[in-house]
């Protein structure tokens, strides 16, 4: 069994955001984590390992640095690492970064590709249900339960108020939410081994079966018109009303003064 | 000379930060006031194979260098210096001599399940009479037939009753060194269980509250033959070869307590309000600041300088790695004690309550002064290596 894991180095939270002159994440500058969603669809893969010896490749793409996940997974325990990176590949919103990373995948072989749900950086969670799309196969989002039994996956699919059981023929795709599992630490020998482990690189020309204007910023529809940091809300005010009717009244009030209401 | 870390102790690093942040840090009040062994911690340590790094992957370790592991042991005393001890007791005293002075089946049988974190290691050499100065040893050991027979105690052992592996000295006769008749010292390896081996008082001690530190008891405790480790007579090179590592080991997890109880301290005098400001406005407040990570920083240089001579050592048998270890210990502990001390003082009254960590961190900053050698100890090798 092969298992594909797409995972994306993302800004770390704790660290301070940093934008480009136009609008797009700045992302050298920045300190950067595995995404957690991604972490946990690893993590899955890496359970196949060790009850079904999968093997688990791992698949980004981004700049050199982002290969710094990748040497992460590899420690955690994946098999083998692709980066894919490429000037041209830059600025890319969801549509060109899943047809760069379906163009990556044509050349690998799987059984299964898991994504992460969304990422912390875009919270958009659509690059996975389209490299689903891009390759022809079934997608099933929002995995808080993998379960494999030769060639199928059973997922329990989570929904705002109940979750659904799909029962799907591999070759397939799962975006994977953090609630799966709590993803392994690194060990420290699979450290050293990670850091001298070749890791693959591609650029545009070894992609497959994708035309330049589907890639990079040019290749990308969404434009982005300003993007800025959060804005820092001010400490707010402490109100202890007698009674519920008072606050409600007082709610009310405050709202009516913001014409929300 | 190049003082940046390579991108894999980064990445060590930063593995042994978020271990310690999330499974140690948690736990290290809790078990200090109830006086607990963290086993909970223990097998998640062994999980992640931080009780094997230094030994290569060949005998169920993580096949890293001591530098890697000086790191976690400091990671691990940055939040809670217990942890910092069972990991280097462990590795330092107990997997490190019978990896460098025990047979093929020794390691086979020892090695790989300790490295593994299967089974805990200890070491005992310090007795009532016999701490620093290891010819005061009493417990003896007899060979009759295919077995030694062991009689005598150890004190102050840790991992004492936790552990399942335990390198033991004990005096096998006597012999003529400079015209003078002295005790012949040799190692054994005893595992847990075996009968005649029991376990005497818990300390109940000042600081390291939930290290399990016990008097181990010999009465006629049998021992098959081959568990000599090295050659007979050569144990008190053997103890003292493994006590130059063990001091990387404590030195790490002194340069930990010190870390971690600054490191608390900056965030507190931001937040800590007198006279209208935070303490941290007050030039006092920041003058001591800066000599204590001054202070920090130069252990840190000894300890990591002397596990790099220590990685150059498992090369290169001849270099000697001894003073280096000796001057961390002693730099570091010595350190660990200043840092922790003027921490206390800088939180003021609550520095002396249990709820603020720095309390503990100067409790268990004290004993790395004293254990695996006091620093007058440290001091003596040193200056016997200058004026030798």
């Amino acid at each position: 069994m092969k298992v594909v894991v797409c995972i994306k180095q993302v800004p770390d939270t704790k660290g301070g955001v940093k934008f480009n002159p136009d609008g797009t994440l700045d992302r050298g500058a920045m300190l950067a984590i595995m995404n957690p969603d991604d972490k946990a669809g690893l993590e899955a893969a890496l359970r196949l390992k060790d009850q079904y010896g999968a093997e688990v490749t791992v698949l980004t793409m981004g700049l050199p640095k982002a290969s710094d996940v990748l040497r992460e997974a590899l420690a955690m325990g994946a098999d083998k690492a692709v980066l894919v990176t490429d000037r041209v590949l830059g600025g890319a919103d969801t549509w060109a970064t899943s047809t760069t990373l379906a163009g990556a995948l044509r050349n690998l072989e799987y059984d299964l590709i898991i994504t992460g749900r969304q990422a912390i950086d875009g919270d958009t969670a659509q690059v996975g249900p389209q490299i689903a799309e891009h390759l022809g196969i079934p997608v099933i989002s929002y995995a808080q339960e993998i379960k494999v039994d030769k060639d199928k996956v059973t997922v329990k699919r989570q929904y705002d108020d109940r979750y659904h059981m799909v029962e799907v023929k591999m070759p397939c795709l799962i975006t994977a939410l953090s609630e799966l599992n709590d993803p392994r630490y690194m060990t420290p020998g699979g450290i050293f081994d990670a850091c001298k482990a070749d890791i693959t690189t591609w650029g545009r020309a070894d992609l497959k079966d994708v035309e330049d204007g589907n890639l990079g910023l040019m290749g990308s529809p969404t434009k982005i018109a300003k993007a800025s940091d959060k804005v820092r809300k001010g400490a707010g005010e402490k109100v202890v009303p007698d009674s519920p009717e008072d606050a409600v009244s007082y709610i009310v009030g405050k709202l009516k003064e913001k014409h929300v209401i | 000379m190049d003082f940046s870390l390579s991108k894999e102790h980064e990445m060590a690093r930063q593995l042994f930060k978020d271990f310690a942040e999330t499974e140690v840090k948690p736990l290290a009040q809790e078990i200090d006031q109830e006086h607990r062994f963290p086993r909970e911690t223990v097998e998640k340590l062994a999980k992640y194979g931080f009780l094997g790094i230094p030994v290569p992957k060949e005998l169920g370790g993580q096949g890293c260098d001591v530098l890697t592991y000086a790191m976690c042991v400091e990671e691990m005393s940055k939040v809670c210096g217990t942890t910092g001890v069972i990991v280097s007791a462990h590795t330092s005293l107990c997997v490190d001599p019978i990896m460098t002075f025990g047979t093929d089946e020794q390691k086979q049988k020892y090695v790989v399940p300790l490295a593994k974190g299967e089974k805990l290691g200890a070491f005992g050499l310090t007795e009532p009479g016999a701490g620093t100065d290891a010819q005061g040893q009493q417990t003896k050991a007899v060979l009759d037939g295919d077995e030694w027979v062991l009689n005598g105690s150890k004190c102050f052992i840790t991992n004492g009753k936790e552990a399942d592996v335990y390198v033991i000295f004990a005096v096998t006769g006597k012999v003529e060194k400079r015209g003078k008749m002295m005790k012949e010292i040799s190692a054994f390896i005893v595992e847990k269980g075996t009968p005649g081996f029991t376990f005497g008082t818990k300390e109940n001690k000042m600081g390291i509250c939930a290290s399990s530190t016990y008097e181990l008891i010999f009465t006629d405790c049998r021992i098959p033959k081959e568990n000599l480790l090295g050659q007979q007579g050569k144990g008190f090179n053997i103890a003292m070869h493994t006590l130059d590592g063990g001091r990387i080991g404590i030195a790490a997890q002194a340069l930990g307590l010190a870390e971690g109880a600054l490191e608390t301290t900056i965030q507190y005098v931001k937040e800590r309000k007198q006279f209208g400001r935070s303490i941290g406005a007050f030039q006092n407040t920041q003058f001591v600041l800066a000599d204590l990570a001054t202070k920090v920083e130069c252990a840190k240089l000894l300890v990591y300088k002397a596990a790099c001579k220590k990685d150059e050592y498992t090369k290169n048998s001849k270099i000697s790695y001894s003073v280096e270890a000796a001057q961390a210990k002693l730099a570091a502990a010595e350190i660990a004690m200043e840092v922790t001390t003027k921490c206390v003082q800088l939180h003021g009254g609550y520095g002396y309550i249990k709820e603020y960590d720095v309390e503990r961190m100067m409790r268990d900053a004290k004993i790395t002064e004293i254990y695996e050698g006091t620093s007058e100890v440290q001091r003596m090798v040193i200056s016997a290596a200058l004026l030798k």
